[in-house]
């Protein structure tokens, strides 16, 4: 990596720093009226021309919805939303589905170029040398291009918009989705259930390695719409595939509300790496605006000695309420989290993760750094479970939480619950500021406030950040600086 | 009336009405004023019982009281007649005490030192209460009856007191009490309170104590809870800390079929110190909560926990550890510990270590780690002769004795010791 151009890069966008991603594409959307019944649900399912069990499925999902109550355990604090008064279905306007690049709206294709997302195949990104990335591009609430298809249904990977895989692979969708988190796990899987508009969809078959790194692009765009995608990914055995996640809205003074479902599965000897760079608009520094962040992400390890492995940087949304967990049931399947958060401003924070331990010497490992700075609150929340039959689990937790400024919070609260007295659990969690002697250090050596605070908040979070694929680490490092910026001094 | 009661709970709540039905017949005879017990009642009303739906009671739920029928009337309005073996006393045999029995204040069985005010609960109850989250206090708030309220006057070190409670059936039918003792220490005092509950049959013990600390006043809080088989005991600590004060407490719980231990210590000076350590030996099907809550609310305090839970049988243990650094609190030093020793493969541990942190300046760390005997540390001791449930209690006793050590009271620490000893002893086949 060219580090001259890097710390360039890195220096701009401190000093222009904000949110460089705020910008409104101005495109013709087809939108259903605002407000959420049955009949928005058959709407959409009509619209996405679905089959009569995804609308029955869709329509279970949303009696379950109404009732149930909305969580308020987690440490946020937010005024009530109001779900009837979004759109629940915003789609660039078409004729027919794109059959190439060419045919998608160019304004469109502008839009990610602007992110710097290589829609187009062979594109170059961060320097590094023809692109080895296939994208899923998911505008508001429809999947707009997905790129280099052909070269992975050479190897049997199957990677596309959801809802094409229901029309093409129905057998695959309806034996799979649900499966790791069932319509009324959550208020919000539930509602996710009810109106998922798109997403991607992934199956690795048998003993296949994934050629490449599988990408999807998420971008809420139009206003006063939700986003509620789904990710379905699949590794049969001895398959292995990574996965990128990224995502950005434009500048907004309203919230608008962002609630996805992303299922993983591990079958024997499978591998799935899933890296997370959230970067939904945080809101102003008053603390206006803002994406509502309520995710369930959840991988079943069903496999034996399966893998699973999540990484997240989160940087942005007003509220994030997210914790990708591992349900290790095959024996000595591996979970594995690693996560960044930082929260500045008025951004609130709970996240964390899930390891339930079923199989017999399964193994996870957590490693959580959260960062507050601003007005900000980060919590992280996680939890570890060693079920009866779960003999040898060993799982081994780090937390650490570093404050920057007086006026934030940083929160840490882990539930440990062990009924197996051969696993092993370890938990260990710090919080503290930045050492004076460090930054006196950096400061020393001509570095002003800022970047220092950088270069020190970049080494707090190396454990997680090296655990990114190489391009996205590079992306996190900007991300981390401007987040942060404004915090100190 | 019950209806309208059923209808408001949440749903899935306990109710809590045979404790609000006991109320409604006592009234009129309960000490003190009616304002802070009717919003007692009203809280419990609304609220219920607490159980798995509230956060605070995750892993603990009281459903197995409501299964029991109290005994309906208060212990007579006197002390309660019958002769009462105290428990094993140790080198503290002829320390100053305060004894309740059912309870009620027992002065045939107590003795004060001159530098100890006492006096009985008349009714007084602090000002704790109205939290939505608090019904453990409610509870006790609904039914005091009795108690005792303890002050040391500034400057006096008035050296070790016994606070023993035995608990009992009344003639056979299961019985509920809910002491209220408060212990005041004014600046510079010095005590080391020994609390001993113990008892037999089937009974609920829920005290609750105020304690208030004055500037640079020290109290060393020692406890030991072996409880009979069949009882309950859910408790609660409310210890307010000012200036250069220091709380020390250690609490090792032996006993109960279903135990909460709440200590609720709260730093509200500068440079003061609070210790809440713990040790829970439980088996069978014992199922015992040790849980703390410490409120950094001023500069430059320090906070200490050592936890240990050793589980046996079917046993399950729970520790639930929040630190909370308000944003006044800089420099402060927090650190707690808690691990658990699993010997059976169907205990229980459930562990929930929780730091809440508005200031920056602070040093805040905890750990927690659950697992079983070391096998190599048991090969190490049968290669040389040991028998197996020898090495066994031996290393017990090393993993608990980093907890033990804390208490720095040497007869209230030899006490320990010999509870521990009868309760290994009981164990063996």
């Amino acid at each position: 990596m060219p580090a001259v151009a890097e710390t360039l890069d890195t220096v701009r966008a401190v000093t222009d720093g904000g949110y460089k991603w705020g910008f409104v594409t101005d495109i013709e959307m087809d939108m259903a009226p605002k407000g959420l019944t049955e009949d928005t649900v058959r709407l959409i399912s009509a619209r996405k021309q679905e089959p009569a069990w995804l609308l029955e499925w869709r329509l279970r999902a949303f009696a379950a919805w109404q009732a149930m109550e909305e969580p308020h355990w987690a440490m946020l604090h937010y005024p009530p939303i109001d779900y009837q008064d979004a759109h629940y279905y915003a789609a660039p306007r078409k004729k027919d589905g794109p059959k190439s690049l060419d045919e998608v709206d160019p304004a469109l294709l502008r839009t990610y170029e602007k992110l710097g997302i290589p829609l187009r195949e062979r594109a170059f990104l961060a320097g590094v040398e023809a692109s080895n990335i296939a994208v899923d591009a998911v505008f508001d609430s429809v999947s707009v291009a997905t790129t280099f298809r052909a070269t992975l249904a050479k190897s049997g990977v199957i990677f596309c918009p959801i809802s094409e895989a229901v029309r093409d692979h129905p057998e695959l969708v309806q034996k799979y989705m649900g499966s790791v988190v069932p319509p009324s796990d959550n208020f919000f899987a539930a509602l996710n259930s009810a109106v998922f508009t798109d997403g991607s969809f992934v199956f690795i078959p048998k003993g296949v390695a994934c050629p490449m790194e599988l990408s999807t692009y998420f971008r809420i765009n139009a206003r006063n719409t939700g986003q509620f995608e789904r990710t379905l990914i699949i590794a049969e055995d001895g398959a292995s595939v990574s996965y990128l996640e990224g995502c950005t809205a434009p500048m907004r003074d309203e919230n608008q509300l962002h609630a996805a479902v992303v299922e993983l599965i591990a079958m024997d000897d499978a591998r799935i790496k899933y890296s997370t760079v959230q970067n939904w608009y945080p809101g102003d520094a008053e603390g206006r605006g803002g994406i509502y962040n309520f995710v369930t992400k959840r991988g079943v390890c069903r496999g034996a000695r399966s893998k699973i492995s999540w990484t997240q940087v989160e940087t942005g949304s007003a509220i994030t309420w997210k914790y990708p967990s591992c349900v290790l049931q095959g024996d000595g399947s591996i979970g594995e989290f690693y996560s960044v958060a930082v929260t500045n401003n008025r951004q609130q924070a709970d996240t964390g993760t899930k390891m339930i331990h079923i199989g017999r010497d399964t193994t996870s490992t957590i490693v959580s750094k959260g960062i507050s700075a601003g007005h900000s609150n980060n919590t992280y929340r996680g939890l570890v479970r060693v079920l009866p039959k779960a003999a040898g689990a060993r799982n081994h937790t780090q937390c650490d939480s570093l404050l920057i400024g007086d006026q934030c919070g940083a929160h840490t609260v882990p539930y440990i619950e062990s009924r197996n007295a051969t696993a092993r659990v370890e938990h260990e969690a710090t919080t503290s500021k930045i050492a004076e002697d460090q930054l006196f250090y950096c400061r020393q050596r001509g570095l002003s406030e800022e970047d220092a605070v950088g270069l020190i908040v970049n080494g707090f979070c190396r454990e997680v950040l090296k655990e990114l694929p190489m391009e996205f680490a590079v992306e996190a490092q900007k991300l981390l600086a401007v987040s942060l910026e404004g915090s100190v001094g | 009336m019950n209806i309208v009661a059923q209808k408001i709970l949440p749903p899935n709540a306990t109710s809590a009405e045979p404790f609000l039905a006991r109320y409604r017949g006592l009234r009129a005879g309960l000490p003190g004023p009616r304002a802070p017990r009717e919003a007692a009642a009203d809280l419990l009303r609304r609220r219920g019982l607490p159980g798995p739906r509230d956060e605070a009671w995750k892993y603990t739920s009281l459903r197995p009281l409501t299964e029991l029928q109290f005994h309906a009337a208060l212990t007579d309005a006197g002390d309660h007649p019958a002769p009462v073996a105290l428990p094993h006393l140790g080198a503290l045999a002829e320390s100053p005490r305060v004894v309740f029995v059912a309870g009620r204040y027992r002065a045939d069985l107590s003795q004060l030192p001159d530098q100890i005010t006492a006096r009985r609960f008349a009714g007084h109850l602090g000002t704790q209460e109205a939290a939505d989250d608090s019904q453990l206090l409610a509870l006790n708030t609904l039914l005091a009856e009795d108690g005792a309220l303890l002050e040391v006057a500034a400057g006096i070190d008035a050296g070790t007191l016994l606070l023993i409670h035995m608990g009992a059936d009344l003639s056979g039918t299961p019985a509920a009490f809910h002491p209220r003792h408060s212990v005041h220490l004014g600046a510079g005092a010095a005590l080391t309170l020994v609390e001993i509950s113990a008892g037999q049959g089937t009974y609920l013990h829920n005290p609750v104590m105020d304690i208030d600390l004055a500037a640079g006043a020290r109290l060393a809080h020692l406890r030991l809870q072996i409880e009979s088989p069949q009882a309950f005991h859910i408790g609660a600590v409310h210890a307010a800390i000012a200036e250069r004060a220091s709380y020390d407490s250690f609490s090792l719980v032996l006993g109960a079929r279903l135990a909460r231990s709440e200590i609720h210590a709260r730093l509200g000076g500068t440079n003061c110190h609070a210790a809440l350590n713990a040790a829970q030996v439980l088996r069978g099907a014992q199922h015992a909560d040790f849980t703390t809550v410490v409120s950094h609310d001023a500069p430059c305090g320090t906070s200490r926990q050592t936890v240990k839970n050793v589980l046996d049988d079917h046993a399950r243990g729970v520790f639930q550890g929040k630190i909370e650094v308000a944003r006044a609190a800089q420099k402060t030093d927090g650190y707690q510990m808690n691990q658990a020793l699993l010997l059976s493969p169907h205990a229980e541990i459930d562990s929930k270590p929780q730091l809440e942190i508005f200031a920056d300046d602070v040093k805040c760390s905890h750990g927690a780690t659950v697992g079983e005997l070391d096998a190599d540390q048991m090969f190490f001791l049968r290669s040389r002769g040991i028998p197996q449930a020898e090495a066994r209690g031996m290393l017990v006793r090393a993993f608990l004795s980093e907890a033990l050590d804390l208490v720095q009271h040497d007869a209230a620490r030899a006490l320990f010791d010999e509870a521990l000893n009868a309760w290994w002893e009981t164990q063996a086949p």
